[in-house]
């Protein structure tokens, strides 16, 4: 019979092979779900793992990686702080919108008025809106210990009618013949988030995601905070003894997730997205939350994982127009990867045994 | 603006159907989280019994076929739940998480080329004399099979929670697991069928909503129900007939607020639609100054050494 033993201590081995491990099982997975829809499995795979990389087109995908990849890395890292510390901020996709809505809202103010101050107000307006945001989670949370899981979930869907509000209203282009969205930005040089080289796909975004896992990295590895972060997750009576102010952890958490989902959703709205419109949110809030357990809640994990999440949205808009798979297969199959990590993720902590069953 | 254009009769009634949904799903996870388990993925589950239960509803003609799909579906999903955080001691919350994002994907998938179609009609129940009584009989007595299915569960999970031994071991489990484990109680067993009632009814309010209350399949239809199904169990402190009595405040929002959109109230649509969402976090702050009802388990991981 099969038994778990608790490890004594978690298995290093197994804290970075476990999400391989999940990667692999998904493929499979995600290979026998495309049989069943009628497509072939091998080339269902190879589509979204290989031929953004490496195919003869693949000059056009690559740097869609990096445009797809930064959002979701920029909140991942936010989001991993909180999670690390058992603060559960799953509204990130509402702290997104309201980000890029207050990032546009200074930009179109500022419409046609051209400055180099311009972006840069925007970027903070973004991160402002995001944080503000996430505080009413992190500051209800602290007064009056309401579940922070549920007010930022409830927050998004405020988010997402607040945004087809601010679309189909402040935010409208007054010479958009009447239809809904904002100006696009991308015309707008000065809030134009524009890609920095030329067809890399690198802008704004992309260097501030870079920034932060550096920030995380040393934030966590070098700084108090970091270890008062650590700390309360693992053991939260100790941090108690050891003086750490859970308040003020709350408070700080769930302020930078928000600040950096702001961010996020700025860098969106200004440069690939380019307007607000209702539906320029496509859920890379809640992907972000895949990639934050996948990194296994580490600035650089968190690197990787944002690059392989963004490598299935780009291989999964691949096989949806050549292959006719549908979107939503996509969606499932991200959803498995996060299913597989968290069952292969027991291997972490416990060891398998095989015992005989003994009398009682 | 026409205030008067709202009849406070139908409004009553159909705040009966638009709680049901929330009943279901509530009551479902009320008892999931009484055997200490705490499952995020109700909006999950709910969205995948609405597609299984539209699907089969529409292939077979029959609604009731259709409901026992969709209860079959949010159960099969919740057992993946359950071998994740019982069999594999994985993390309830993120595990939760994962299976509201599978399902979302999973039902998208399902439904695809379900738009636009209209399921079977469900049969309205008509008992004589009940129903023709004139004021009571709109609002109470001529609804949907569904509505009252939900109101006999909850009753039942009431009765079973607080006056059977299976009740008793129930809660045993969710207040402490070690100590019902000590006593010989299989903790994981008793979780995992509470689990998969919790699917069940989670399935049979998405259901409700495909099948009767829109009646049509879009993609993310269940918008937050879900969600909001996991708020009232905080409100209701546990106990199934504040569910009941919460439901029925929230199905009373949801409805006033789509009668003052008809009636052409000054405040913008989006506003309005917030509301609900708005008065959930509301009544989350108001509850939330009392945790003492929650079970000591919640959400506690099981594993057992000895």
């Amino acid at each position: 019979m099969l038994k778990l033993e608790k490890r004594p201590q978690p298995s290093k081995a197994w804290v970075w092979l476990a999400p391989v491990v999940a990667v692999i099982a998904t493929m499979i997975a995600g290979g026998a779900l495309f049989a069943l829809l009628g497509k072939d499995p091998l080339v269902a795979i190879r589509t979204i793992f290989w031929d953004p990389l490496f195919s003869e087109f693949a000059f056009f995908y690559r740097p869609q990686l990096l445009v797809k990849g930064a959002p979701l890395v920029l909140i991942a890292i936010g989001l991993s702080l909180g999670f690390r510390a058992g603060i559960w901020n799953i509204g990130a996709e509402g702290q997104y919108i309201v980000g890029a809505l207050c990032g546009a809202g200074v930009g179109l103010a500022f419409y046609p008025m051209e400055g180099w101050f311009i972006f840069p107000l925007m970027v903070m307006a973004g991160a402002l809106g995001g944080w503000a945001w996430a505080m009413i989670p992190a500051v209800l949370k602290v007064k009056f210990g309401t579940n922070e899981i549920l007010v930022s979930l409830m927050l998004v869907y405020v988010a997402e009618q607040l945004l087809a509000s601010m679309a189909l209203g402040l935010m409208k282009n007054p010479e958009g013949f009447g239809f809904p969205g904002s100006r696009n930005l991308q015309q707008y040089p000065s809030a134009h988030n524009a890609e920095l080289i030329a067809g890399s796909g690198m802008h704004w975004g992309v260097v501030a995601a870079m920034v932060a896992v550096i920030f995380a990295y040393v934030l966590m590895t070098r700084h108090i905070l970091g270890f008062h972060i650590r700390l309360t997750g693992e053991a939260p009576r100790a941090a108690r003894f050891a003086g750490v102010n859970p308040a003020r952890l709350i408070l700080v958490c769930l302020g930078m997730a928000g600040a950096l989902a702001g961010m996020a959703g700025m860098f969106e709205v200004s440069g690939p997205a380019g307007r607000v419109s209702i539906d320029f949110n496509v859920g890379y809030g809640f992907t972000a939350i895949i990639v934050a357990f996948l990194g296994r809640l580490h600035p650089l994990g968190i690197l990787l994982a944002g690059l392989l999440m963004a490598l299935t949205y780009i291989g999964g808009e691949i096989a949806q127009s050549r292959l006719g798979l549908p979107a939503a297969a996509i969606q499932m199959f991200q959803g498995m990867l996060l299913f597989f990590l968290l069952a292969v993720d027991v291997m972490t902590n416990y060891r398998l045994r095989l015992t005989w069953r003994e009398v009682a | 603006m026409d205030l008067s254009s709202i009849n406070p009769i139908l409004l009553l009634a159909s705040l009966m159907v638009a709680a049901t949904p929330l009943l279901l799903a509530a009551v479902g996870e009320l008892v999931v989280e009484k055997a200490g388990v705490l499952n995020l993925g109700v909006e999950g589950m709910m969205i995948t019994g609405a597609i299984c239960g539209f699907a089969i509803a529409v292939n077979t003609g029959n609604p009731l076929l259709g409901v026992l799909a969709a209860a079959a579906g949010g159960a099969v999903l919740s057992l993946l739940f359950a071998l994740l955080t019982q069999v594999a001691l994985a993390n309830q919350v993120a595990s939760g998480l994962g299976l509201t994002l599978f399902g979302l994907g999973l039902s998208a998938l399902i439904g695809q080329g379900y738009q636009g179609i209209r399921p079977p009609s469900f049969p309205r129940l008509n008992i004589p004399g009940l129903s023709d009584m004139p004021v009571l009989g709109r609002i109470l007595f001529s609804h949907d099979l569904m509505v009252y299915l939900g109101l006999t569960i909850v009753a039942g999970v009431w009765f079973m929670l607080k006056y059977t031994r299976a009740g008793l071991i129930l809660r045993a489990v969710g207040e402490n697991h070690e100590a019902a484990h000590a006593l010989g109680y299989k903790v994981v067993r008793i979780r995992m069928m509470a689990i998969l009632f919790g699917g069940a009814c989670a399935g049979m309010g998405g259901a409700y909503i495909s099948l009767i209350r829109v009646p049509q399949w879009t993609e993310g239809m269940t918008a937050g129900i879900g969600w909001i199904a996991l708020a009232l169990v905080v409100f209701a402190s546990w106990k199934p007939w504040r569910v009941l009595l919460g439901a029925y405040l929230f199905g009373g929002v949801t409805v006033i607020q789509l009668n003052l959109q008809a009636a052409g109230v000054a405040i913008p649509v989006e506003y309005l639609a917030m509301s609900p969402y708005l008065i959930t976090i509301l009544v989350l702050v108001i509850m939330s100054a009392d945790k003492s009802s929650a079970p000591a388990s919640l959400g506690r991981i099981f594993h057992a050494s000895r």
